[in-house]
This record gives C-alpha cells, sequence and structure tokens, in this order.
C-alpha cells in the first residue's frame, strides 16, 4: 500500500513536471470554452439548436475533449514509453509490481481529468451562465461509464501497440476519431444524421452527456449499458494483452 | 550449501537452445563474474536466476527459493541492475530512491547509499540529466536500496569512460565487503579479473570454464607458444609425437609449436637429433585473453 502510494505521488509529482500535457489537457478545454463564449454569435440563442446558446450546446464536447486528450493521448504514450524504456520491466524486478505504475497513471490521471471537467463547469457557470447538468445523477453515471471506456481504450492501445511509436499513432487516429464523433471538430449538428447517432456509441458518449446536461430528458439507458459494455470488453482485452516489455 | 544453485539449466528461443546445460553455484560473499561474449547466454542464464524467465530445464535455486514459485520472497532479498534500463526522464535522483525504498519492508537509508555512491550532489538532479556514470550509479544504488543479501549487475561499466570503470570497481569491491554477494556479467576481461573471487566463461549457452581468475591463468600460463623458421623441411609428426606438445601449426615458413612448458625442451631436442636449425625462434606466454580462446576457439570480442 505504501508503495502504491508513494508510486502514484511521483507519477503525480512528473505530471505536474509536463507543461504540455498540463496545458492541452486541464487548461485548454477551459480556454476554448473562454475563446468562444466570447464570441457574441454564439453565445445567444442559437435558433438551429432550438434556441439554446452554442456555448451551451458545445460544452459537453469540450469534456470530450479532456477526456480524450487525457485518456487516449496521455496515458497510451506514456505508458508505452515507460515500456519501450524498460521502466515497467525494472519494476518487475523489484517486490513491487508494475502493475503499480499503472494503477497510479490512471488515478493521476483521472484526477486531470476532473479537474478538468471541473474548471469547464465552474468557469461556464461563473463567467457564461452555462448552467450546470440538469439531470446531475445522470450525468454522473454518463460521465463515469464515459471515462471509464475511454481510459479502457487507452490501456488497450498500450497494450497492443508493439513500441511507443505504433502507440503514437494508434493513440492519435483513435484520439481524432472520439473528437470527430464528439462534436468537437464540428459541431453535431453539422454533422450528417447517421454519423451523429453512430456518434452516440463512441466512447466517451457524447449524446448520454449532452442529454444530461442540457437535454429534456436523462440519457437513455441503452446508450449507458451500452457503454458500460465497451468499458468493460475494452478493460478486458487490455488486461488480457498487457506486456511490460 | 551455495547461495545460489544452477543445475542443467536450458532456455530456447525459437528452438534454438540459447543457454544449453549450464550449471554453476555461487558461495555467499563472493563476487561471482560471467564473462563471456554477447550472445554467449549469460543476460538469460542471470535473469532466469532472477525469476525474471522461466526456464525450459534445469533447476535454479537462489537462498533456497525457487525464482519463478517464489517470486515476490526473492524479489524482497535480491536486487538486480538491468541492462541498459532507464528511468522515467523527469524523476529526480532522491525520488527514485524514496520509490524505489518503499517497495522493500526495511530498505537502507537513501541518504546514505547517495553518499556511498558519490552521487549526495546530485540529489534533486532529474535522471535525464545525468551522466552515463551517474545513471548507472544510480542503477546499481536502486540495486541496493532493499538491502539485498544478492546483488545481480549486467554490464555494469558499458559505455564508462575509464575513470568511471574504476570509481564503479572500487563501489562494487566495497559493497562486497559489507557482506552482499555479487553476481556479475560482463564481457570486459579486466573487469572479470579485478573484480572476481571466481569466475564461469561463457560461450555458445554453456560453461567452458569455471574457476578463480588465476586459476584460469594458471592453466594457460603452463601453456607455451613457441614460433621458428626451420632450415630444412620438417615433418610435423616428430614435433606432435613429443609428450609435452600439444599442437603443432604453420602459418606460411613458419612452425608454430604449443605445448606446455616442458615442450621447449623437447622441441630443441628433437630439432637438434635431426640438425635442424630453428631459425627466429620466440618463446611466447599465454594471457588470460589467450585461456578465452584456447577454451572458446575464438577471442572474446569476435
Amino acid at each position: 500500500m505504501h508503495a502504491l502510494l508513494t508510486t502514484t505521488k511521483m507519477e503525480a509529482r512528473l505530471l505536474t513536471r509536463e507543461p504540455l500535457m498540463l496545458f492541452f489537457g486541464i487548461a485548454f478545454p477551459s480556454i476554448l470554452l473562454t475563446v468562444l463564449a466570447l464570441m457574441p454569435r454564439l453565445s445567444e440563442p442559437d435558433p438551429n439548436l432550438g434556441g439554446v446558446r452554442f456555448i451551451d450546446y458545445f460544452a459537453p464536447s469540450l469534456v470530450v475533449l479532456t477526456l480524450a486528450m487525457i485518456a487516449l493521448q496521455g496515458v497510451p504514450n506514456t505508458l508505452a514509453a515507460y515500456r519501450d524504456e524498460g521502466i515497467l520491466r525494472r519494476l518487475s524486478v523489484t517486490p513491487a509490481s508494475p502493475a503499480l505504475i499503472l494503477i497510479a497513471q490512471l488515478v493521476v490521471n483521472l484526477a486531470a481529468a476532473l479537474v478538468s471537467t471541473a474548471l469547464v463547469m465552474v468557469i461556464g457557470r461563473l463567467a457564461f451562465a452555462i448552467p450546470l447538468p440538469r439531470y446531475i445523477v445522470g450525468f454522473t453515471v454518463a460521465f463515469m461509464v464515459g471515462i471509464t471506456a475511454m481510459f479502457a481504450l487507452g490501456l488497450v492501445i498500450a497494450a497492443v501497440a508493439r513500441s511507443a511509436r505504433a502507440a503514437s499513432g494508434m493513440a492519435t487516429v483513435t484520439y481524432l476519431l472520439a473528437i470527430f464523433f464528439g462534436g468537437v471538430m464540428l459541431p453535431r449538428f453539422l454533422l450528417p444524421d447517421a454519423v451523429a447517432r453512430i456518434g452516440a456509441y463512441v466512447p466517451p458518449g457524447v449524446q448520454a452527456l449532452t442529454d444530461a446536461w442540457i437535454g429534456s430528458a436523462p440519457p437513455q439507458t441503452t446508450h449507458l449499458l451500452i457503454m458500460a459494455g465497451i468499458a468493460a470488453v475494452a478493460a478486458v482485452v487490455a488486461a488480457k494483452l498487457f506486456r511490460w516489455e | 550449501m551455495s547461495i545460489i544453485e544452477v543445475t542443467d539449466l536450458v532456455k530456447r528461443y525459437d528452438g534454438r537452445a540459447v543457454v544449453d546445460g549450464v550449471s554453476l553455484s555461487v558461495e555467499e560473499g563472493e563476487i561471482f563474474a560471467i564473462l563471456g561474449p554477447n550472445g554467449a547466454g549469460k543476460t538469460t542464464t542471470v535473469e532466469i536466476i532472477e525469476g525474471l524467465r522461466a526456464p525450459d530445464g534445469g533447476t535454479v535455486s537462489v537462498m533456497g527459493l525457487d525464482p519463478q514459485r517464489d517470486r515476490h520472497e526473492l524479489r524482497l532479498r535480491l536486487g538486480a541492475q538491468l541492462q541498459s534500463s532507464k528511468l522515467q526522464a523527469k524523476l529526480k535522483v532522491r525520488e527514485a530512491l524514496e520509490l524505489y525504498a518503499s517497495f522493500y519492508p526495511s530498505p537502507a537509508d537513501p541518504e546514505r547509499l547517495l553518499e556511498q555512491l558519490g552521487m549526495a550532489e546530485q540529489r534533486d538532479t532529474a535522471f535525464e540529466k545525468l551522466s552515463g556514470g551517474q545513471q548507472q550509479r544510480l542503477s546499481i544504488a536502486l540495486a541496493l536500496i532493499g538491502n539485498p543479501r544478492i546483488a545481480v549487475l549486467d554490464e555494469l561499466t558499458t559505455g564508462l569512460d575509464p575513470q568511471a570503470r574504476r570509481t564503479t570497481w572500487d563501489l562494487i569491491e566495497q559493497v562486497r565487503d559489507s557482506g552482499v554477494t555479487i553476481l556479475l556479467v560482463t564481457h570486459f576481461m579486466d573487469e572479470a579479473e579485478r573484480l572476481s573471487d571466481r569466475l564461469a566463461i561463457f560461450d555458445g549457452g554453456r560453461v567452458v570454464a569455471l574457476d578463480t581468475p588465476s586459476g584460469l591463468v594458471a592453466r594457460v600460463m603452463t601453456e607455451q607458444r613457441i614460433r621458428f623458421r626451420p632450415s630444412e623441411t620438417l615433418d610435423d609428426r616428430l614435433l606432435t609425437d613429443l609428450p609435452h606438445v600439444t599442437s603443432v601449426a604453420r602459418h606460411g615458413g613458419q612452425v608454430v609449436v604449443t605445448g606446455t612448458s616442458d615442450a621447449l625442451h623437447e622441441v630443441t631436442s628433437v630439432l637438434a637429433r635431426h640438425q635442424i636449425v630453428a631459425h627466429d625462434l620466440r618463446v611466447e606466454q599465454a594471457s588470460l585473453d589467450d585461456a578465452f580462446v584456447s577454451l572458446t576457439g575464438r577471442p572474446l570480442d569476435a
């Protein structure tokens, strides 16, 4: 236990020494929110969106951006690099298991994701009157299930990639897909219907997040169950395939 | 009982035996070196002893433990420094030691260890900013932080300048003097000669010789090489028939006779009897490098 706490403490310290990761993972979504919210057209009710403001509509996509950055870039790239450099292998000759580093990475990155999301919500609420999620319980469930699925996917990439380079490539592709379907590149209302509907099932599940945040009904159980299923399958695959060297 | 016992160890990769029936034992408190060229199976053997790899045949017993079954127990008492293994780039020296110390029930004091290793000033230096020699020393420190009974060190001084190598050697001797048994893997002849109490020469996955350094040299010191140019044609059998001659070779016009120390007398006697003059006669004593060549058929650096 002492070993796990120390490892987590060290990984947290190491994260604070990565300015790029901190910026893109934690600060950027809030900065993007601020930039968009300062544009007059985007902070007025939009007829295309049924009277909702664009920044309200886009807030869940910012959550997707946060999660994608951290779970689909930070986690796989870090773990694959650790493996390539022999850091995981070095640990397997100690009484501590290399799994400790894995857990520490997940804990630290989960914390980063929570901070980033909280930042978006708080700044949104205080500076731009973006309401907090309407269905708090639904949002929490959708968020937890979504984040689990994202991290599980990140672990699959880290498990399957043969090298840090390969991991980087796979991670980038997955990241781009996630933010595309998550309505970050183009707002979802601009995407063709079919594409937008697929987006409901792509981790972290932007539809469920949107429903819970600004929707008129809580997130659909089907969406949540499917996301949970994806999370479970990805977790099992990652566990089976993960190599320490 | 020896602290490490390896019997008929076998490990295969892709059907090829990388470790092919290795047997050796290490006594508590000694420095035991495993010397051999790259690809001889040295690292694979120690990785099996450390429990990183599972053997395909044979038995290994370390402090009475089975490296595969008693993995956790073993790791509490055995520290290993792996070949070319890095740490997180931005991790500081002190932090790395604290981290590893947290894995053990009664670790050494990180500060004292840093001082012993001459790294006290690098306490807050990030791993990526350390020199090669400092990274190696930190690696050794991490192998020792758990107060192990055995330390396994793989390629300790590769890539270090001569000064750093000597400093590291001094350190290893200090560690042995404090009671830690050291298993050393190296492809440097001078390192093995300087540090080891006993050494095993590996080649092609097998132990080719096992002795103290001076014992191995003594085996070969009794060998001589006699070179000369005979004034007349000479039947090799005149020489190979001699009891103390082990081999005869020809290089152009030169005859090279290899044998034990009494060979010289026999060779000169037989040449005199046949009235053959030995021109440009030279006698060479063999060295540890020659011991290696004579045992394995090729130089260590090949």
